[in-house]
């Protein structure tokens, strides 16, 4: 009996949890999507990944609502992989009008992304060239850079003093004063989990490029491979941080003393020195092999609307409004959160917060060692190098194997882009 | 009098269900309340389950480049292709092991569970419901708990934690793939994750096992514990085991979230979904060879669970019992 009585008990507290939780799932489909402005007229969707500092969801949120022409909604995408989300969601009617994103040649092509000469010309000589440059295929101009963000190491100099190291200027050295660096309770360096943050630093280190002038592969060289072999050496010397809970956008580990040296952005700037007051300096990517240079990934994020969109002028307008014309939000963005270097000279000009000690010693690394987006460099592309890094760095595969791998999918996406 | 009072001991009558009232408004219409009950599961199934999946199907012979409506008809290319994909041909084989591993320790763990609490004289409620909570949660949020807190690699990370207590250095159990420490992550993740679930559908079989086969066999002399389990027990489990690991395969084989947030910009322990994922909805976006990805795994799941339908009599289960 008891056990009868157990069966109709479970089965319908079963069934009942069920639709508990059918009715949840119902329910937070259900949920607001919060950010939506008070104006008038159209609709539209925009998307921002996820930025780290406080004070960036609300702040975009608030500029949306300041704009009076439009409904502007804002999804707030959490998670690493923002394209993975972004990519699909393009394709489906609920495709946003607004997106954030880098210049890639394949939303170009693909007819993704609209031209946005007609609002860029009038101002263009205000925007850092490199950056108009980096959004221009054919003479049209498809995005408007929103914010600059050179990536570079931190390191503590105390920690530095403390086991006799200088700031390294090879990669040899890195390795060597990682090796010191390196205590029971402090790892050496933190280049990423997955140490793909420091792909690129790499092969322009190494003298090499991802591509050349004219769109062929540049980063298969012998100055590369050995890069890559060294890196393996770091990976497997048991001194650099893995697996932090933090990846390397987030400066908790930098801050928290788990590393002594990380490769981070600008945008942490802040936060770090609010930390570790003093104790903070910066360096470029070391050199790599004989005829190497020092490299700094000058990344960021820049404005696209969707061509393929239901509001593509209303977007045009939007975009225009923000990113063109609303310069005291364009500051706000770039220097109230993180730092981040203005892509237009006007207000990089004016931006004070950038001009002594430590923001102004990462424009200088910005300007001097600085590689900007390069358009035809795709996504595609760009995971094609994160395999060589996993396969030959982590995996210990060869890193001529890994590189000529990488160079089939490479000329494959080529071919599609360029023909 | 005594002919209603007596009992017969050796015949007992058989229990009769007591009449179900019928309710009213319920009664008559069958086939309307067939409509009504199955009707709005139907549309869910037709809408979310077959028009993709003939989508799917469709997109597989077409060069479906950013866009789910093409018009190039390509015929077997993309299947081609796919299966000329290393990628994709290594983590099917990878999946056949990682399913021959993890079905047999799960459906184990599961059944030991059910074992235990069946037998439990106290707190039964209590601990049926510790051992299903994990199967609420969802896998990414487990993964990122796994990840973070207890498998990350720092000092103060809980299996690192522990391992210092013995002199052993910090391991990145994620990020180094040698040794293959992230096949222990996964493991323990889903072990965590599963066991509850497959727990209660062998307790549900457990109860339903009559006490009287158990008298019996005491009474022919089989000794309690594994006499009894082997030969009485496991037997009647049969169904629910052919379930369960029915269940557990085409769930191995669908693995996607843990791995996809566990290890994130990896080339090893790549699960066939995603490769798909990656093909269909990363930077590519080929959703023609993603589809033709799909229906190969269709239909390698399809043939294994025939297989193993085969095998292990599924569908016999009321006889075989």
């Amino acid at each position: 009996m008891s056990a009868m009585s157990n069966n109709n008990w479970s089965r319908r507290s079963l069934f009942r949890a069920a639709a508990g939780m059918a009715a949840a799932g119902t329910l937070a489909a259900c949920g607001s999507n919060t950010g939506r402005g008070s104006g008038s007229g159209d609709t539209l969707v925009q998307y921002f990944h996820a930025y780290g500092e406080a004070g960036t969801e609300q702040a975009i949120k608030r500029y949306a609502k300041a704009y009076k022409d439009a409904n502007v909604t804002t999804q707030w995408i959490t998670g690493s992989n923002f394209e993975n989300k972004l990519f699909p969601a393009l394709l489906t009617k609920n495709a946003p009008d607004v997106f954030e994103f880098h210049p890639q040649l394949q939303l170009v092509t693909s007819g993704q992304v609209a031209d946005l000469s007609d609002i860029i010309n009038p101002v263009k000589d205000d925007f850092n060239p490199a950056d108009i440059a980096s959004h221009t295929v054919d003479g049209k101009i498809y995005g408007v850079r929103m914010i600059d963000d050179p990536q570079f190491f931190y390191y503590r100099p105390s920690l530095f003093e403390k086991a006799k190291v200088e700031v390294p200027q090879t990669l040899e050295e890195l390795i060597e004063a990682v090796d010191k660096l390196t205590t029971d309770k402090v790892k050496g360096a933190f280049l990423g989990n997955d140490l793909t943050p420091v792909q690129s630093p790499l092969i322009w280190s190494a003298g090499a490029d991802t591509l050349n002038a004219k769109n062929e592969i540049a980063y298969h060289t012998d100055a590369v491979a050995d890069g890559l072999s060294q890196l393996r050496k770091l990976f497997t010397s048991g001194n650099l941080l893995l697996d932090a809970p933090a990846d390397w956008w987030d400066p908790s580990a930098f801050t928290q003393g788990l590393t002594a040296i990380q490769w981070c952005g600008m945008w942490a700037m802040p936060v770090i020195q609010k930390a570790l007051g003093d104790d903070v300096g910066i360096f470029p990517f070391p050199k790599v092999g004989s005829a190497g240079k020092f490299s700094v990934t000058n990344g960021g994020w820049s404005m696209f609307v969707n061509a393929k969109g239901d509001n593509v002028d209303a977007a045009k307008e939007y975009v225009k409004w923000l990113w063109i014309d609303q310069k005291k939000y364009q500051e706000d963005w770039a220097l109230s959160y993180g730092f981040h270097i203005p892509p237009r000279t006007s207000i990089a000009q004016s931006a004070t917060k950038l001009k002594s000690g430590l923001p102004a010693e990462g424009v200088k690394l910005f300007s001097e060692y600085g590689h900007f987006d390069n358009i035809g460099w795709t996504q595609s592309m760009i995971t094609a190098i994160n395999d060589v890094i996993a396969n030959s760095v982590r995996k210990g595969g060869s890193p001529d194997a890994a590189l000529s791998a990488a160079d089939k999918k490479v000329n494959a996406e080529l071919k599609k882009l360029f023909g | 009098m005594s002919t209603t009072t007596e009992i017969d001991l050796a015949n007992p009558a058989p229990a009769k269900p007591a009449q179900a009232r019928p309710r009213r408004g319920l009664r008559g219409n069958a086939t309307l309340n067939f409509w009504l009950f199955t009707g709005p599961f139907l549309i869910g199934l037709i809408v979310f389950v077959f028009v993709p999946m003939g989508w799917s199907i469709y997109l597989s012979f077409f060069e479906a480049r950013f866009t789910v409506s093409p018009s190039s008809f390509i015929g077997l290319d993309n299947y081609k292709a796919i299966l000329d994909n290393p990628d994709f041909t290594g983590s099917l084989v990878t999946f056949t092991v990682f399913a021959a591993f993890i079905v047999p320790t799960t459906w184990a763990l599961s059944l030991g569970l059910a074992l235990l609490v069946h037998r439990i004289r106290f707190m039964k409620a209590f601990f049926r419901s510790v051992f299903f909570l994990p199967t609420a949660v969802s896998y990414v949020a487990a993964a990122l708990v796994w990840k973070m807190s207890m498998f990350n690699g720092v000092r103060f990370g809980l299996a690192n934690t522990i391992l210092s207590w013995f002199g052993v250095d910090n391991v990145a159990w994620l990020a180094n793939p040698d040794p293959p420490w992230y096949w222990l992550v996964i493991v323990t993740l889903r072990l965590w994750l599963q066991a509850g679930f497959y727990m209660i559908l062998f307790l549900a079989a457990l109860q339903n096992i009559p006490a009287e086969l158990y008298e019996a066999a005491s009474i022919d002399g089989a000794r309690p514990g594994w006499q009894t389990f082997r030969y009485i027990t496991l037997p009647q489990l049969r169904a629910t085991s052919t379930a369960v690991i029915l269940l557990l395969l085409i769930a191995a084989y669908q693995a996607f979230d843990e791995f996809w947030n566990l290890l994130g910009k990896a080339t090893w322990g790549q699960p066939p979904l995603v490769e798909l994922y990656k093909t269909a909805l990363g930077e590519n976006q080929d959703y023609g060879q993603g589809s033709a990805g799909a229906v190969i795994l269709t239909l390698l799941i399809l043939i294994i669970t025939l297989f193993q339908g085969k095998l292990m009599g599924f569908g016999r289960g009321e006889e075989s019992k």
